[in-house]
C-alpha cells in the first residue's frame, strides 16, 4: 500500500537538504567567483579546474572519496567527534558537506559570468564616489550581478535535489536522515513498486522542466535588459 | 576510397559478428557471488574454450533489467524466488532452475573481536550496523531475522545503514564508517577468526541461491554447458572454497 511517509518524508528531506546547500554555496561560492574573476594569480587556472571538477567526475568518484574521507581514518574522523559521531558518513550533516562540493560548480560558474560581464567601469564610478570596497560589492556588484545569483542559486538547488551517485555511496539510505527522493526512486524500482516510483519520478521530471524553462526564460530577460 | 572503406567496415562487422569457434556467455550475477563466479568462469573457459562475462549488482536491480529485456543468458540470483519468477513470467527457461548454492550469514568487523557476535551485539556498543537492504537483498533480510530471533531489533535499528546490495553493505564497514555488520561469508572467507561471527544456521532460514537458463541463451549450447560445469564436482569445490553449501544439484 501507499503510504504517505514513504513519498513526503524524503521529498521533505530533499527539498530541505537542497535549501541549506544553496544557501551555503551562496555566501561561499561567492567569495570564490570574485576570486576567479579578478585575480591575477598563477593559480587561478589550477583553482578554476577544481572547482569545476564536479562536473566531469563521475558521482562514483566523488562518492569513494568522500566514504574514505568521511570515515574515521579520514578528515571526518576529527570533525565527527565534536557532537559525538564516528564518521560522517550516514548524517544529514555529512550530505550536506558532499552536496556543498558537488554542486559547486553550479553555483560558482554563473557568478564568475556575471562578474566578469560587470567589466571594470561600475566598480570605478563607485570608487570615485567614494564608496568603500564592501559597500561598493553590496550596493553595485551583487545588484548588477542578481541574474548570476539567481540562476546559480535555481542551477544549484536543482542539482542538489537530483543528485543520486554520491548519496548512493556515503548514505547509507537511512529513512529521515539520508534518504532522498533520488534514493527512494532507486528502492521503488528495485523492488518492482513501481506506482511508487512512477510519482516521485514523474515529480522530477515535471521539476526539471519547470527548472530549465525557468533558468532558460531568465536568460532571455537578461538578454533584452542587455540588449 | 570511400567504397573501399565502406567495404573494410562492413567485413569487419561481418567477421566480429560470426563467433569463430568461442562463444561468450553472458551472465547476471548477484553481487555476494562475485569471487567465485570469477573463478568459475576461468575454469570454465580453461575447459571449454568459452568465456563468460559476468555483470554483477543487487539481484532485485538485475531482475528488473531481466524483465525489461536485458541480453542475459543465465542469472545467478542470491535467492530462490526471481528465478523461479523469472520462470512464471517467461524470461526464464522451464525445467532450468538449480540451487547453485547456499549463502551463509556472518557478522564481520576489522575492530571489534567478534568470538561472541551475538554479545557484541547485545552489548551494543557501537554506533554503525551495517546490513544490505533487507527488501531485495536476501542476505539483509536473514540479517533482520537474526536480530529478530536474538531479540535486537528495536534496540538495534536506529544503527542500522543500509547498503544498496551486500557489496556495499561490506565497503561501509571496510571503509571503517560502519563498525562491523552482517555479510555474506563467501566476502570475508579470508579474514582471521576473530573478525568474523558465523551466525548459527537456526537463526535464519537458509539463502537458497538459485540458477536459470534465460531465453536468450536459450539458443547457445555454451550457457546450457556453463550451466552444467556448475554441478561438476570441480565447480561444487570452487564453490566451497569461497564459504557456500552446495546445493542438492536439483
Amino acid at each position: 500500500m501507499l503510504s504517505a511517509s514513504e513519498i513526503v518524508q524524503p521529498v521533505g528531506l530533499t527539498l530541505t537538504l537542497a535549501l541549506i546547500v544553496t544557501l551555503i554555496l551562496l555566501v561561499v561560492g561567492t567569495p570564490i567567483a570574485w576570486w576567479l574573476c579578478r585575480t591575477r594569480s598563477p593559480l587561478q587556472p589550477a583553482v578554476a579546474a577544481v572547482v569545476s571538477l564536479p562536473l566531469v567526475l563521475p558521482p562514483t568518484v566523488l562518492g569513494f572519496y568522500l566514504l574514505l574521507a568521511f570515515g574515521p581514518n579520514g578528515p571526518g574522523g576529527l570533525l565527527a567527534p565534536l557532537w559525538g559521531a564516528r564518521t560522517l558518513a550516514f548524517s544529514f550533516e555529512g550530505l550536506i558537506i558532499a552536496s556543498v562540493l558537488y554542486s559547486l560548480p553550479f553555483m560558482v560558474q554563473p557568478l564568475r559570468t556575471a562578474f566578469e560581464a560587470l567589466g571594470d567601469e561600475p566598480l570605478e564610478a563607485a570608487a570615485t564616489l567614494g564608496a568603500g570596497r564592501w559597500k561598493t560589492f553590496f550596493r553595485v556588484v551583487v545588484p548588477l550581478s542578481r541574474a548570476g545569483y539567481l540562476t546559480g542559486a535555481i542551477l544549484t538547488f536543482a542539482h542538489t535535489v537530483g543528485e543520486f551517485g554520491v548519496v548512493l555511496m556515503i548514505g547509507g539510505n537511512i529513512p529521515g536522515k539520508t534518504k532522498l527522493v533520488s534514493m527512494a526512486i532507486y528502492d521503488f524500482v528495485e523492488r518492482l513498486e513501481w506506482d511508487k516510483a512512477h510519482i516521485l519520478a514523474g515529480g522530477m521530471v515535471v521539476f526539471a522542466f519547470v527548472v530549465i524553462t525557468a533558468v532558460m526564460m531568465l536568460d532571455r530577460r537578461v538578454g533584452r535588459v542587455a540588449g | 576510397m570511400r567504397r573501399t572503406t565502406i567495404l573494410l567496415g562492413v567485413s569487419l562487422l561481418a567477421l566480429s559478428s560470426v563467433p569463430a569457434f568461442a562463444a561468450d556467455v553472458s551472465a547476471a550475477v548477484a553481487a555476494n557471488f562475485t569471487k567465485p563466479a570469477e573463478e568459475l568462469g576461468a575454469a570454465f573457459t580453461a575447459k571449454t574454450g568459452d568465456t563468460v562475462t559476468f555483470s554483477f549488482g543487487a539481484t532485485g536491480a538485475l531482475y528488473t533489467q531481466i524483465s525489461q529485456g536485458a541480453p542475459f543468458e543465465v542469472f545467478f540470483s542470491a535467492d530462490n524466488k526471481r528465478p523461479a519468477q523469472a520462470v512464471k513470467e517467461g524470461f526464464g527457461v522451464e525445467g532450468t532452475v538449480f540451487t547453485y548454492a547456499v549463502g551463509k550469514v556472518v557478522l564481520y568487523s576489522p575492530s571489534l573481536d567478534l568470538t561472541d557476535g551475538a554479545a557484541v551485539l547485545k552489548a551494543n556498543a557501537f554506533q554503525h550496523l551495517s546490513v544490505a537492504d533487507p527488501k531485495t537483498a536476501p542476505y539483509g533480510a536473514a540479517a533482520m531475522e537474526t536480530l529478530d530471533k536474538l531479540g535486537l531489533t528495536e534496540a538495534l535499528s536506529p544503527k542500522i545503514v543500509t547498503g544498496e546490495n551486500i557489496s556495499q553493505a561490506l565497503q561501509f564497514i571496510d571503509s571503517a564508517n560502519a563498525e562491523l555488520g552482517f555479510v555474506a561469508l563467501s566476502q570475508v572467507i579470508d579474514k582471521p577468526a576473530p573478525q568474523v561471527w558465523r551466525v548459527p544456521a537456526e537463526d535464519y532460514t537458509p539463502i537458497l541461491q538459485d540458477a536459470v537458463l534465460l531465453k536468450p541463451g536459450e539458443a547457445d549450447p555454451a550457457a546450457a554447458a556453463f550451466l552444467e560445469f556448475l554441478k561438476s564436482d570441480e565447480a561444487r569445490a570452487i564453490i566451497e572454497k569461497y564459504g557456500y553449501e552446495v546445493g542438492s544439484g536439483q
